[in-house]
């Protein structure tokens, strides 16, 4: 059986999609990237070819920070170009506006027609990322998606400071003071969600599908958040943390042909 | 490989070996200014006599030094530039008899007075737009400037020499557009970053005949391989415009970029590319000064206000490049250019030509990050 391949190395996970001949998705695969992205990409082709999906046979294609580590790959494609083609293949439209709130980074991806027009990625600071919300996630003793949780019932306090330095001294100094922790993860979830607005308003696209990708797609409050300060209502689902790999996956497959 | 090696190493050595030029220079009795930017009227100290020279910093070597005084959240050409005076580590800061700065963006005035502090310092008084007194007063103050040149060095600056100088500095301009003008060619008879190494060395080749010579031997060599049938960069590359601020600091980590992503830097509007070398001056022109004065006031940089003229270039190279994307490099905490990105990238927008703004400095950090948003951009063309 001929495959198509798409992995997706992140700064925090791997992710691998496997699609037969016909774009099925037969395999979805998620671990996490550990320190060597070169290892990760090692075990990978071995759980692959455990489960009968051999390298040779079929086409692979990498993406995401540590694509150039996937030494077997056919292929490499960013992450912004596959993540336009998974959020279309995801959500079955190809107009859209992607907001992707990876480990590292953040981006905002506006599709049109099936193709990238523009994005917007955040610099090199990691406000407003997966990080970001890890490392609040920790001060408080919780894990992302217990903050998450918490935060749905908080409110009344904010975090003003942008850089993820000053921003976990600021909760610390709040823990300390002894404000309730539901009212700290709020100001945790709403600082990042003010600065993915704040990029947002740099990017411009009128898709009707404004979808979240990433990690963090699976928090409800998250998204509720999201698309209240947006205006415009937000969408995700189980698959839109394989966004990137299923795109990669996709390119795969017309490597396949 | 199609390759010149030695027509382009002459320009990508000549700023290491310049300094024996002027050293020898030195040694004969000629004297050195140092200059910072394209508005600097270049034809002054010809006529006076100085060997202008570039110290615009462009490596981070020596950012701590400077950051000992300056602010770090400050553009790192001014950093690097103020860095290479104090840590004494540039030759061509060293034997700089005199300094020549304008008054263009703050970050730059501020540390011209204290770069005043350990050298001696001019600051020419630019005009920060396009009001209608800017070439009356532009004239003034290089009359004033000449004067200055005349009582402290004691030297006569004439009118021929003024002419003479505008001619020199004329012809070498239009042997630049000429060697850029060969990137109209599709596919390019060259990679960009060959073109911006020599842009920025020739600057560093002081002697003008020979200067000319090796543009002109350069140019014609690259022609030649071209009609033969040499094809160095490939048909399916990208051509695109570079745009932003002064880029001989980040010129690998971008340029280069650029050209392993699948692209091809055709065009530099930027100072050192054709922003700093299209306008000629009228050497004929009865008021020699005041054509001078008002050449260099044609240039289209940031610091001025409103700034039309940048646009008004950028809307003819788009057509004459047959340019598929923008590219504008912002150094990290440029208020004049990072502001003007948004105009630039509407300006972009409205005619649908795909744009990125690259916000960086001289570190390696970002190098991964940066590489990620060209291919992106790059694979989106
Ligand atoms: S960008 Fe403007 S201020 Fe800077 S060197 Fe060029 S002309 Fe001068
Ligand atoms: S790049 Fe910008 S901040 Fe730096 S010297 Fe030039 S105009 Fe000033």
């Amino acid at each position: 059986m001929r495959y198509a391949i798409g992995i997706d190395i992140g700064s925090t996970c791997a992710k691998t999609v496997v699609m037969d001949e016909t774009g099925g998705i037969v395999r979805r695969m998620l671990q996490p990237t550990g320190w060597s992205s070169v290892d990760t990409a090692e075990a990978i082709r071995a759980e692959l070819f455990r489960e009968g999906v051999s390298m040779e046979d079929s086409r692979c294609v990498a993406t995401g920070y540590g694509r150039v580590s996937v030494p077997y790959a056919d292929r490499c494609v960013t992450e912004i170009t596959c993540h336009g083609r998974g959020a279309c293949r995801i959500f079955g439209t190809d107009e859209l506006l992607i907001i992707d709130i990876g480990g590292q980074d953040t981006k905002l991806i506006a599709v049109e027609d099936g193709m990238v027009k523009d994005f917007v990625m955040n610099d090199k600071c990691s406000a407003g990322t997966g990080r970001f919300l890890e490392i609040m996630a920790n001060t408080l003793s919780l894990r992302p998606a217990e903050l998450c949780e918490l935060a749905a019932g908080g409110g009344s306090t904010s975090i003003s400071s942008m850089c993820t330095v000053f921003a976990e001294s600021e909760v610390i100094s709040l823990i300390g003071r002894g404000e309730k922790r539901e009212n700290i993860a709020f100001a945790v979830v709403d600082s990042i969600v003010k600065k993915v607005v704040s990029q947002a308003s740099r990017i411009q696209s009128d898709a009707k599908t404004v979808c979240l990708t990433g990690g963090l797609c699976e928090f409800d409050y998250l998204l509720q958040t999201l698309s209240q300060q947006l205006g415009r209502r937000v969408v995700s689902g189980p698959d839109a943390r394989y966004a990137g790999a299923i795109g990669a996956a996709l390119a795969a497959r017309k490597l396949l042909s | 490989m199609y390759d010149l090696p030695e027509q382009f190493s002459a320009f990508g050595e000549a700023r290491q070996k310049g300094f024996l030029t002027v050293k020898s220079v030195k040694e004969a009795g000629g004297m050195v200014a140092g200059v910072f930017c394209t508005f600097t009227p270049l034809e002054i100290l010809d006529a006076a006599g100085f060997l202008p020279v570039s110290l615009c910093g462009m490596s981070d070597e020596v950012i701590p030094a400077a950051e000992a005084h300056l602010p770090r959240n400050l553009c790192p050409l001014i950093k690097s530039s103020y860095g290479f005076a104090v840590s004494q580590k540039c030759p061509y800061t060293y034997f700089a008899d005199l300094i020549v700065g304008e008054t263009t963006c703050d970050g730059k005035k501020k540390m011209y007075e204290l770069l005043g502090k350990l050298k001696r310092t001019y600051i020419l008084h630019l005009p920060q737009g396009e009001d209608p007194n800017a070439l009356e007063s532009w004239t003034k103050e290089l009359r004033r400037f000449i004067a200055y040149l005349e009582d402290t060095f004691s030297l006569r600056i004439t009118d021929e020499a003024l002419r003479e100088a505008a001619h020199m500095r004329n012809r070498e301009r239009q042997k630049r557009m000429r060697l850029m003008e060969l990137m109209k060619l599709d596919p390019p008879p060259m990679r960009g970053e060959q073109l911006a190494s020599v842009l920025d060395g020739a600057g560093f080749l002081f002697e003008a005949a020979s200067r000319e010579a090796k543009l002109d031997s350069l140019a014609e060599e690259v022609s030649t391989q071209y009609v033969a049938g040499e094809r160095p960069v490939s048909a399916s590359d990208k051509r695109i415009l570079v745009t932003g601020c002064p880029i001989g600091g980040v010129l690998k980590k971008a340029v280069g970029l650029i050209e392993r992503s699948g692209g091809t830097a055709v065009c530099f509007e930027n100072c050192s590319g054709i922003k700093a070398a299209w306008q000629m001056v009228d050497a004929d022109a009865p008021d020699i000064v005041r054509a001078i004065a008002a050449r260099y006031l044609e240039i289209g940089c940031a610091v001025m206000t409103p700034n039309a003229k940048r646009f008004a270039l950028l809307e003819r190279l788009v057509d004459e490049y047959r340019i598929d994307g923008v590219v504008e490099v912002e150094l990290q905490f440029c208020t004049p250019y990072l502001i003007e990105a948004h105009p630039v990238r509407e300006w972009a927008r409205g005619r649908e030509l795909p744009y990125l703004g690259l916000e960086t400095d001289y570190s390696q950090s970002d190098a991964g990050q940066l590489s990620t948003r060209l291919e992106a951009f790059l694979e989106r063309l």
